[in-house]
């Protein structure tokens, strides 16, 4: 494993990595979408964060309480399913407990955009929490948190998703203490 | 628009002084939006820790973001590709 960083006083673009994935792709790459999807993607005005916020980890990470996010799209049993009627995409969340059993998450992800088959086989693929809980367990982190959130990917309009989702996410996870978290997409 | 959501979702969280990492499958998406931290995947999309089952290389990638995490630097954001440690060489015949 290398890291390989690009730059420290902004994003630039850069060439493609020549490694390829055991999937055979390359890093960037919309191959794997359809067509229609790659012209939406190719024509979406995405929202742009400026400025760019920046909170060093003020703790050692082995002090720090980490806290998932995943854009997967998982419930818990007995939690309502994302809804993928809603025009723009549900902007909503649900918090999955941290002694949650990983391989009861249920993939309500609807979109037929990507292969559901790996994350249905392992949600820990796309929400890891069983890893989290290792690495707890090893000392790399201080601790996990008591819960974490799942939100949905497919908000094409986030408006909602920004204004309402993100601030209360944030403000729950500050109000918990956490210090760090992993943002995972699907 | 996974990648949209969770850039966003970092730096909401950033903004009330939660460090982030976020992992990124379409890097051109984190060049486009400024996620404070994030690590450039080369998975397909679904697989966002590399293979379903295999806790080590989840670990791999995990490890990697944690890193960047840890990265001394005075402000962002920053990039980073992601390279899979390749896979080991065949056994030798007997």
């Amino acid at each position: 494993m290398r890291l390989r960083y690009h730059s420290k006083s902004g994003l630039r673009p850069v060439a493609c990595s020549s490694t390829l994935s055991p999937g055979g792709r390359a890093v960037g790459d919309l191959s794997e979408f359809s067509l229609p999807i790659r012209m939406f993607l190719r024509g979406y005005r995405w929202r742009v964060v400026d400025p760019v916020p920046w909170a060093p980890l003020r703790v050692p990470l082995a002090r720090a309480r980490l806290a998932l996010f995943s854009s997967a799209g998982f419930v818990m049993p007995g939690q309502p399913a994302f809804d993928e009627g809603i025009r723009g995409g549900d902007p909503s969340f649900r918090e999955i407990p941290s002694d949650a059993d990983p391989a009861a998450l249920v993939d309500t992800h609807r979109s037929e955009s990507f292969d559901h088959a790996g994350m249905q086989s392992d949600p820990n693929l796309a929400f890891p929490l069983q890893r989290a809980r290792e690495l707890a367990l090893r000392g790399r982190i201080g601790s996990l948190n008591h819960r974490h959130w799942s939100f949905m990917g497919s908000i094409t309009a986030p408006g909602r998703f920004v204004a309402e989702t993100l601030p209360r996410m944030a403000a729950d996870a500050l109000a918990d203490g956490v210090q760090a978290a992993l943002l995972v997409p699907v | 628009m996974c990648n949209q959501a969770v850039c966003l979702a970092a730096a909401e969280l950033e903004r009330n002084g939660i460090s982030t990492v976020a992992l990124v499958l379409l890097r051109s998406v984190a060049e486009r939006v400024r996620p404070p931290r994030a690590l450039a995947l080369p998975f397909r999309h679904g697989y966002p820790l590399d293979a379903p089952n295999q806790p080590e290389r989840q670990h791999a990638v995990i490890e990697a973001a944690l890193r960047l995490l840890e990265t001394p630097a005075e402000r962002g954001p920053l990039l980073v590709d992601y390279e899979p440690a390749p896979p080991p060489p065949p056994a030798r015949p007997a």
